[in-house]
Order: C-alpha cells, then sequence, then structure tokens
C-alpha cells in the first residue's frame, strides 16, 4: 500500500528552512528569472497564516508598502525560494492573524 | 496500445523544473500479470487478458484457471484487446512500459451522486432564491400543451447520478517511478482513491515497438 502522504514526502526536495510561526516578522528570498538573468528578490513582512501539509504547504506574508497592507502567500516548498530568515520572533495567541488587516 | 490496470492513490502537487505547479493524480500499478492470449485463429479475435491485484477467499474454478498456468489468483482480469505477443503468459508488466509514451487516457468508475436534482445532475439553473420567488430549485416545465401531450423523450429529469464508466482522454504523464510502480498523471481522472483505472496509452503499440513515438509531445509539458 503506498499513501499519499509518503509520496507527498518524497517529492519534497531537500532544503533547511528554519522553524517559523504566525506573528514571527521573516524576510524571503525568492529566485525570479527575466530573460537569461536570475536574481534574487526579497520580500520582509509578518507571517499571518501557515496552511496545509505536506508539499502542500503554504504561507502568508504581510507587510506595509507606503501605507497600503500588501500580501503575498508561498508554497512553503516551492523551488523558487531560495532563503528565509526569522528576522524577529513574534508573540502570537493564535494561529491566523487575519485580524491585524483590520486593525490601523 | 498499452493497456495496463491501476489504482488510483491520490492527489498531489507537484514542481516542474520552470518552478511551475502542477496538479497531479498518482497511479500505482502493481505489477500486471499476463495471464493468457487470445488469438484469431482460436478466438476470432485478438487479446491479451491481464490479471490485477491478489483475490481474497477465490472460489474453485477461478483457482483452478490459474492453477493450471501455475499462478495465483489475481482480483481483476481484465481483457486488452490488442495482441501483445511479445509479452509472455506469466510475465509481469510494470510501469515502466510507459517510459516512451507522452500521452494516456484513462478509464475509471467516476463517484456516485446520488439521487440528484437537475440543477446538480444537468447544470439547470434553477430560479431566484429570494424577491418573494417560490421556485427555487425544480425543473420547470417539462413539456407542451395537447400537442404532442407527452413528454419528450430525453427529458432531463432527477435521478441517479455518477457511478457511470468515464473515460479521459489525452492525460500527460508528468513523471514515472519505476521503483514504487507509480505513474503521476496531469490533473484529475475519475474515481475515489483506490478506484480501479484502466490506463491506455494514445499512441499504438505497433508505433512504440518501432521507436516512432514523438519526442516532442513527450518534452511539451514541461514547458
Amino acid at each position: 500500500m503506498v499513501s499519499i502522504d509518503e509520496i507527498d514526502k518524497s517529492l519534497i526536495a531537500d532544503k533547511k528552512l528554519p522553524d517559523f510561526h504566525p506573528g514571527d516578522k521573516i524576510r524571503v528570498y525568492t529566485k525570479l528569472k527575466e530573460g537569461d538573468k536570475t536574481r534574487t528578490q526579497k520580500f520582509e513582512g509578518t507571517v499571518i497564516s501557515r496552511r496545509g501539509q505536506g508539499l502542500r504547504e503554504t504561507f502568508t506574508v504581510r507587510k506595509l508598502s507606503a501605507g497600503y497592507g500588501v500580501e503575498r502567500i508561498f508554497p512553503l516548498h516551492m523551488l523558487n525560494l531560495d532563503k528565509l530568515e526569522v528576522v524577529k520572533k513574534g508573540k502570537a495567541r493564535r494561529a491566523k492573524l487575519f485580524y491585524i488587516r483590520k486593525k490601523k | 496500445m498499452i493497456e495496463l490496470i491501476g489504482k488510483k492513490v491520490g492527489m498531489t502537487q507537484i514542481f516542474n523544473e520552470k518552478g511551475k505547479l502542477f496538479p497531479v493524480t498518482v497511479v500505482q500499478i502493481e505489477p500486471n500479470l499476463v495471464v493468457r492470449h487470445k488469438t484469431q485463429e482460436k478466438d476470432g479475435y485478438n487479446a491479451c487478458i491481464l490479471g490485477f491485484g491478489v483475490k481474497k477467499n477465490p472460489n474453485r474454478p477461478y483457482v483452478g484457471i490459474f492453477k493450471s498456468l501455475g499462478m495465483k489468483p489475481t482480483k481483476i482480469l481484465h481483457e486488452a484487446r490488442e495482441s501483445f505477443l511479445d509479452w509472455k503468459v506469466g510475465k509481469k508488466i510494470t510501469v515502466s512500459v510507459f517510459s516512451e509514451v507522452s500521452k494516456v487516457n484513462v478509464t475509471g468508475h467516476s463517484k456516485g451522486k446520488g439521487f440528484a436534482g437537475v440543477i446538480k445532475r444537468y447544470g439547470f439553473s434553477g430560479g431566484p432564491k429570494s424577491h418573494g420567488s417560490k421556485f427555487h430549485s425544480q425543473p420547470g416545465s417539462i413539456g407542451t400543451s395537447k400537442t404532442p401531450g407527452r413528454v419528450y423523450k430525453g427529458r432531463k429529469m432527477p435521478g441517479r447520478m455518477g457511478s457511470n464508466k468515464v473515460t479521459v482522454k489525452n492525460i500527460k504523464i508528468v513523471k514515472l517511478d519505476e521503483a514504487k510502480n507509480l505513474l503521476f498523471l496531469n490533473g484529475q481522472v475519475p474515481g475515489p482513491t483506490n478506484g480501479l483505472l484502466i490506463i491506455k496509452s494514445v499512441e499504438s503499440y505497433q508505433l512504440q515497438a518501432a521507436g516512432q513515438t514523438k519526442d516532442s509531445e513527450l518534452t511539451a509539458h514541461n514547458s
């Protein structure tokens, strides 16, 4: 018997990512291909959600850009994810921090 | 066409070389056993009978079929209507036969939906939900008046939905895992997890034997 979870595990590329939780401030480095050149783009903000499991896990990062809230959803195991740094550990009392969207 | 029996393991996602995400269905192909060949002279047509899985508590006549061939009874017997004469009786056919194939047709038994109304079964739009409407999800009028004075045949009405034989054509093969006998197919296939599937290659087997598969198609799904 083969289970889909086992297959999921075998498909995950072996990448060492730091342990991070909702509430943490993180910096995400993604590789971008422009023509023949590849460059690294960074996105810094607060993790407001982590969802899914195994290969399908994603996380949402929110930042304020020129006074407007910007959110990006990253698949945790995506190949273009170059590096991930935890800038500041946060204290969150819930798993999903969607309330900060309403907070000014 | 290459034709094998497989079992649906479930669905997941996969990244290609460019980092694009694909939905994939994983199909497990436990080695198919070649049980018998049917030939033009003896049976009137050419076919290959394949066995899949292990049968629990088989009855004696069923065991007898396999005993004379020196095999263990399989759960499923399936007749593939093409001659695979190089597949010897007793040989176990694995996923590796699909290594040269780019596209397959998959036949399965769709999930049963029970007695379904006309909205779910045929996509009728139904009536307004509010503004005093009392017409929500009924089928509406089913015909005309005195002429012809009956309901036309083939009128779409509520009834049993699903649990049909469904074929999805031209599914791309994303990946093969020969060690675990797994086939990764792009997108969906009919039926529930652990449902049985018949997987047929789109190109003819004779073409493949002659090495005439289209290489361009093999790489097309990666772009």
